[in-house]
């Protein structure tokens, strides 16, 4: 994907490259870089020597592999000429800077260590990963560092998706990578203590990378699919429930991407849409994955999110769903994780159960608490309700106050409809 | 991807400078444009004479008018063109960010070049040429 069309423009490739050799530098780039570029951060300490470096140890191989033949380990090989580049890229700095001289002193004496194990380097991965996902980091930046560092998307593509200009997306790059070093954040996998807490971290970049690509559009929703190869690198990683829970939740929503909109864009809701369109290979691994998490018995809020899209995701039709367990797992995510929002939404699964009346009075007693006054969905609910319950003019005023707080252009002409339907 | 670098400097500040300053700032910069060119990244680039030299085109009442000068006069004046390639806009920045006429206060200002593939491309249907792509 993105890293191929990075690779193509590295410097002119020289004329005896044939095509096969270039084939198969092409693809270790594709499957080792990233896995490269972590071992180099830890190696050199810093994303942007380690990026610089990289990049050159695979022009050297363009130009020296045609005449000396593929190395038989071709990731050491990059990995000792990086860091050979390395050393000559702060040579030169500090040729011409006093400051950066006792930096390359540091650094020449770092990079002459003998490196770690194999084993280490898929700790390496994880590193750059918490690192990237740092608390110290506005939360734009660790998504914008996480898509560009980790995932190996350029600057422009995540602009695209983010629908910024490149120049914005390369301003929170900077800026990160600026706070990484002056705060002299450490590139390691933070200790058992902290592991929790800072492992939500990255679970919430991931997600929130997952839900920017919700929509339809081919750029955004490449990025549901990259939170979903996040997500099972993590998990390679670092097998926690939450870690399982929050891949089985993705592959769960993700499973129903095509039956979301209509061919036209029109946004088409849970009960409506066609299941035979679901992906049932997305489906069936994201429930495995669920009941996995919820085995460990010490799951948390993505996988109690996994378990109810998994309740959905098995029900054959909107009638079949098993409502009654869908708001007993409301309840449970309630306790781990109050919200006004799942509130909403156990208040929409409890009137699935127990009839509109008991939804809609929790609705109310919501909305009364101030908590959802702006939230277009609790009133677009709130119509529903009212609708099936004979209500009209009550549904009109709520899907007029829906109207008026939404945004999305998709959700905007749902709710018209609904509105044109009451009438 | 095409990345321009406009360079902009002070000239009074540059006129300030005693003869050895000057001539390492040539050297550094100049060294640095060398290993640019050398790793691939300099896809061309110009200095430019002093904004004194410059003559500006335009229209005014029907027809080509022109002045003395610059289009528009700056406290920094334009130094210089490069035409860098990277693999994107951060990496573009890094390559700069590096790049010693900075530390002599000099300003880049980095644009991603346009890409008017397809604007050409309609506007040769338009004129009847053969495209073969």
């Amino acid at each position: 994907m993105s890293r191929v069309g990075l690779f193509a423009s590295l410097a002119g490739m020289p004329p005896q490259v044939h095509d096969q050799l270039a084939r198969t530098i092409e693809t270790l780039y594709r499957s080792e870089s990233g896995r490269i570029l972590a071992t180099l951060v830890r190696l050199l300490g810093d994303l942007d020597l380690a990026e610089e470096s990289m990049h050159e140890a695979f022009a050297a191989a363009l130009e020296s592999w045609p005449q000396a033949g593929i190395p038989e380990n071709p990731r050491p090989w990059l990995i000792s000429t990086a860091r050979f580049k390395a050393i000559d890229g702060i040579r030169r700095r500090a040729r011409f800077d006093a400051e950066q001289r006792n930096l390359a002193i540091h650094l020449e004496t770092r990079i002459s260590e003998v490196p770690h194990e194999e084993e280490e380097i898929e700790d390496d991965r994880l590193r750059l990963i918490f690192t990237c996902c740092h608390p110290a980091l506005p939360s734009e930046g660790q998504v914008a560092l996480t898509l560009r560092e980790v995932c190996g998307m350029t600057t422009e593509e995540i602009a695209r998706a983010f629908l910024v200009s490149p120049a914005t997306l390369a301003q929170r790059i900077v800026r990160a990578k600026a706070i990484i070093r002056d705060k002299a954040i450490p590139y390691q996998v933070p200790d058992l203590q902290e592991l929790s807490a800072r492992l939500g971290a990255v679970l919430q970049v991931v997600y929130l990378i997952f839900n920017e690509g919700y929509s339809a559009e081919a750029a955004r929703a490449e990025l549901s699919r990259e939170a979903i190869r996040l997500g099972r690198l993590l998990l390679g990683l670092l097998p926690e429930p939450e870690v399982t829970g929050l891949l089985g939740l993705m592959l769960l929503q993700e499973s129903r991407r095509a039956a979301r909109s209509s061919p036209a864009g029109e946004l088409i809701l849970l009960e409506q849409q066609d299941r035979s369109l679901w992906n049932g290979d997305q489906i069936g691994e994201g429930i495995a994955l669920t009941e996995r998490a919820l085995l460990s018995r010490r799951f948390g809020a993505y996988t109690l999110q996994a378990a109810i899209a998994a309740v959905h995701a098995e029900a054959s039709s909107a009638a079949s769903t098993d409502w009654r367990q869908i708001t007993l797992l409301y309840g449970r995510l309630l306790m781990i994780q109050p919200s006004p929002v799942v509130e909403l939404n156990r208040a929409v699964a409890v009137a699935m159960c127990e009839g509109p009346e008991q939804g809609l009075r929790l609705i109310d007693a919501l909305l009364v608490s101030g908590h959802l006054t702006h939230y277009h969905l609790a009133h677009s609910a709130r119509a529903d309700l009212c609708r099936r319950l004979g209500r009209l003019a009550e549904a009109r005023a709520s899907y007029e106050k829906a109207l008026s707080l939404v945004r999305q252009e998709s959700e905007r002409r749902f709710l018209e409809e609904r509105l044109r339907e009451l009438k | 991807m095409k990345y321009l670098c406009f360079g902009y400097y002070d000239k009074s500040k540059f006129d300030g400078m005693t003869e050895s300053e000057r001539n390492a700032m040539f050297d550094t910069c100049f060294e640095y444009d060398d290993h640019l060119r050398a790793s691939g990244h300099w896809a061309g680039g110009e200095a430019l004479q002093g904004p004194e030299t410059a003559l500006t085109l335009y229209w005014k009442n029907g027809k080509v008018a022109t002045t003395d000068g610059p289009y528009a006069e700056t406290k920094e004046q334009l130094g210089g063109i490069l035409v860098l390639e990277a693999r994107d806009m951060n990496h573009a920045v890094q390559l700069m960010a590096q790049h010693p006429a900075i530390t002599y206060g000099n300003i880049f200002e980095i644009r991603p070049a346009g890409d008017m593939n397809e604007i050409m491309k309609a506007s040769e249907q338009r004129r009847g040429k053969q495209t073969l792509q």
